[in-house]
């Protein structure tokens, strides 16, 4: 099969999953809905499309589910796409989206406001979303020494920076007195109370972002041989690892302002992928983020199906690791 | 001869704070296949990532195609130099077809996808370096010799006039190490100009048009082969003793690494042998320590090529001639002043009947049989004349224990009943 066409069929099947998976999930809640009420409501929500639904029905979807539903689309594409260019970048396994400090940054700058009551204009994701760009900004100037930054500097430094925020953000959270049970809420990840507003800062940088990251997958593949390799196969190193980063950091600043450190998803999503349809970026990037939406859909009816909501991130977590390890040993895994 | 395609002028690299190339000049001619020689660490691999542009020299410029490199994209250097590195960081597991396809990125827009041209000239690379029969198999799986032809296929692809190989045939068996420098011969021919850095120095001798001898950083000598592979060069660049010569079969300059002697070449051994019967003999007692001469021998005698080799001090006869009054005077003299004179296991003819009779006149002897005198005398009885007095009062060896007896006759140790002794006694 040819390339351009294994690619489309690839985004094909998993955009459907994607649909498939959203109108799944939003027919399950403390009200059951039926695929084809769920389904005229969402076309009706369309400013060009008019379907009759009962009034109860719409309110449901599109103001009470669908907010969430597409929040966490966003959040889990968003992820999954940061954490398959960081796993590249990095050219280590172990690699996600909060690898260059921006959830730990955004966690000090959330956790400041909620535990410590400080104002901002704009509010709590705003805070989250500054304070995890500086972050990655400040590790990126640490890593860097005459325009050069060396990836395993860049993972060192990184990590040094994501030890020194959790002792602030522990410290923080020991002071936070009744408000500790919503910090450590926003730690684990959260999609509930999600509204239109939150689904907008994801909406608005993903279409401008995302297409960044695909123009430039193809300098992450030759970045994987080397970036000596790389420079000599045309490779503007140093800019091409300056896009990657900072847009890769926009992209998880974006959804762990709205959303919290929903972790695993930019971890494993990317893992499974890569074992599905090989390392090439070029389909690997759009496949991933596609994945990682659906997953996260998924992942979230489930939190919020029980009898009591859990945060997502735990599910994630329970449902991610065990799949992961399955595939580790049923497919032949190389090194990444 | 055009113009130059890689031009390097005064270039100097400090890599943390060690400088690893000072004031080097190369020129490179298009159409030419330039080998890098030298020991380790003598900067073959930095003066090649300067020229590819991953290095930005500290001083000096390189220019390729009249173009300064560190001016170009580097995408416009790889469209004009395409690099096969020494190892490459392939723990990812793309497919090789994918590996070699890499090689088209020079060529490829951003956003555009490859073109059938692309995958055309990704195909006829795969073919001639022979990994077509790979192509589907992830680049995890093959092995380090293929790998390597693996980056050969991928710097083809790239379809580059200067090609730059950093040490190509270091993990290749024999045959795909010929099958790798012949292809780039090929390509060279073709119009190509390669430069590549090569530790063996035969191949490099072989297969290139034109040698640079690097040693710490510096152009020592460069130009063609022979006159670069020098015996004083390979001291000075290597600090290693090699015997230049040139290839019985292929013609090619030759060079032989030496061990270190040790010793102090104080004593004089003298060799009489012939027909090959010596050479390792006096290989083994040169690299022994002792001052060894050897002769007579005539010219084009196997032994006489490895005692010049050697820089031994020989008697020389003309080719068959017989050796005269005059060369026998000469090996006498040598005898006389040998500590120890060795006679191996020559064949005996009227011809060099006098190097025995002078032998009969050391005052230490050391005898070398292996086959039995019958079977190589061709004088018959004045044969066994001149060889009696030998055995009677010399030591008989194995040519292995040759070093041993020269030292034991030296310490004045009683002769022993050897192996040898006892088998042509029985004989």
């Amino acid at each position: 099969m040819r390339f351009g066409t294994r690619v489309a069929a690839w985004t094909g099947g998993l955009s459907a999953l994607l649909v498939a998976v959203t109108v799944g999930s939003t027919m399950i809640g403390s009200v059951s809905l039926a695929p084809t009420g769920v389904v005229k409501a969402m076309l009706d929500a369309l400013p060009w499309l008019s379907f009759e639904v009962p009034k109860a029905t719409r309110i449901i979807v599109v103001k009470v589910r669908l907010p969430r539903i597409a929040l966490a689309a966003g959040v889990g594409f968003a992820l999954a796409a940061a954490g398959t260019v960081m796993q590249g970048f990095f050219r280590n396994p172990m690699a996600d989206p909060s690898i260059v400090g921006v959830s730990s940054g955004a966690a000090v700058g959330a956790v400041a406001v909620i535990a410590l009551g400080i104002q901002v204009p704009y509010g709590l994701p705003a805070a989250a979303f500054a304070t995890g760009l500086v972050t990655a900004f400040a590790v990126y100037l640490i890593a860097t020494e005459d325009g050069r930054t060396p990836v395993a500097t860049l993972l060192l430094a990184g990590v040094a920076v994501q030890t020194f925020l959790g002792a602030v953000i522990s410290y923080m959270l020991l002071h936070a007195g009744e408000s500790l049970q919503d910090a450590v809420l926003w730690l684990m990840g959260h999609l509930h109370n999600a509204d239109w507003g939150d689904v907008t800062v994801v909406a608005v940088t993903l279409p401008v972002l995302f297409p960044i990251l695909l123009a430039y997958s193809r300098d992450l593949n030759v970045l994987l041989l080397g970036e000596e390799d790389a420079h000599t196969l045309g490779v503007e190193v140093e800019r091409s690892k300056r896009i990657l980063l900072a847009v890769s950091a926009l992209v998880t600043a974006a959804a762990v302002a709205v959303s919290g450190v929903i972790g695993f998803v930019g971890l494993i999503v990317p893992h499974v992928m890569r074992l599905v349809v090989g390392p090439d970026h070029r389909i690997l990037l759009p496949t991933s983020a596609l994945a990682g939406a659906s997953f996260l859909v998924a992942t979230d009816a489930i939190a919020r199906s029980g009898p009591a909501e859990v945060p997502v991130g735990i599910v994630t977590a329970a449902f991610g690791a065990p799949f992961f390890l399955y595939l580790l040993r049923t497919r032949e895994v190389h090194a990444l | 001869m055009t113009d130059p395609i890689v031009e390097v002028r005064g270039v100097s690299v400090d890599l943390g704070g060690v400088e690893v190339l000072s004031d080097v000049d190369l020129t490179v001619e298009s159409g030419r296949f330039v080998g890098l020689i030298g020991p380790n660490g003598a900067g073959k691999t930095t003066l090649l990532r300067t020229i590819n542009g991953v290095l930005a020299p500290d001083d000096g410029a390189v220019r390729v195609d009249g173009q300064h490199v560190t001016a170009l994209s580097a995408s416009a250097v790889g469209r004009r130099v395409a690099t096969v590195p020494q190892n490459t960081n392939l723990s990812f597991s793309f497919d090789v077809r994918q590996v070699v396809a890499m090689g088209r990125n020079p060529y490829v827009s951003r956003f555009g996808t490859e073109s059938v041209r692309d995958r055309e000239l990704v195909e006829r690379a795969l073919e001639r370096t022979d990994v077509a029969e790979l192509a589907d198999r992830p680049i995890t799986d093959v092995s380090g010799g293929e790998r390597q032809r693996v980056l050969l296929a991928r710097a083809l692809a790239q379809d580059a006039s200067v090609l730059m190989l950093d040490e190509p045939t270091a993990s290749l068996d024999v045959n795909h190490q010929v099958r790798t420098l012949e292809l780039v011969a090929d390509l060279v021919s073709e119009g190509r100009t390669a430069v590549a850095a090569i530790h063996d120095l035969n191949l490099a001798a072989h297969y290139c048009d034109e040698l640079v001898l690097l040693s710490d950083g510096r152009v020592l000598d460069a130009g063609d082969p022979e006159d670069v592979l020098t015996e004083e060069n390979l001291q000075t660049a290597f600090d290693a003793r090699a015997a230049v010569t040139s290839h019985p079969v292929t013609g090619s300059t030759y060079v032989t690494a030496l061990p270190e002697r040790d010793g102090d070449h104080e004593t004089r051994v003298h060799v009489v042998a012939g027909g090959g019967t010596g050479s390792r003999l006096l290989y083994l007692l040169d690299a022994a320590g002792y001052d060894v001469s050897a002769g007579a021998l005539s010219e084009g005698d196997a032994d006489l090529r490895a005692a010049l080799q050697l820089g031994l001090d020989v008697v020389e006869t003309p080719p068959y001639a017989p050796v005269d009054d005059a060369a026998e005077r000469e090996v006498r003299e040598r005898v006389r002043e040998a500590a120890v004179t060795v006679v191996a296991d020559v064949e005996v003819g009227p011809g060099n009947l006098p190097n025995l009779r002078a032998a009969s006149e050391a005052d230490r002897l050391v005898l070398v049989e292996q086959r039995p005198f019958t079977e190589r005398n061709y004088a018959g009885d004045d044969g066994w004349q001149a060889y009696e007095p030998l055995r009677e009062h010399g030591r008989v060896v194995d040519p292995d224990d040759v070093v041993g007896a020269v030292e034991s006759v030296l310490a004045g140790d009683p002769p022993q009943v050897t192996d040898a002794v006892a088998d042509v006694e029985d004989g």
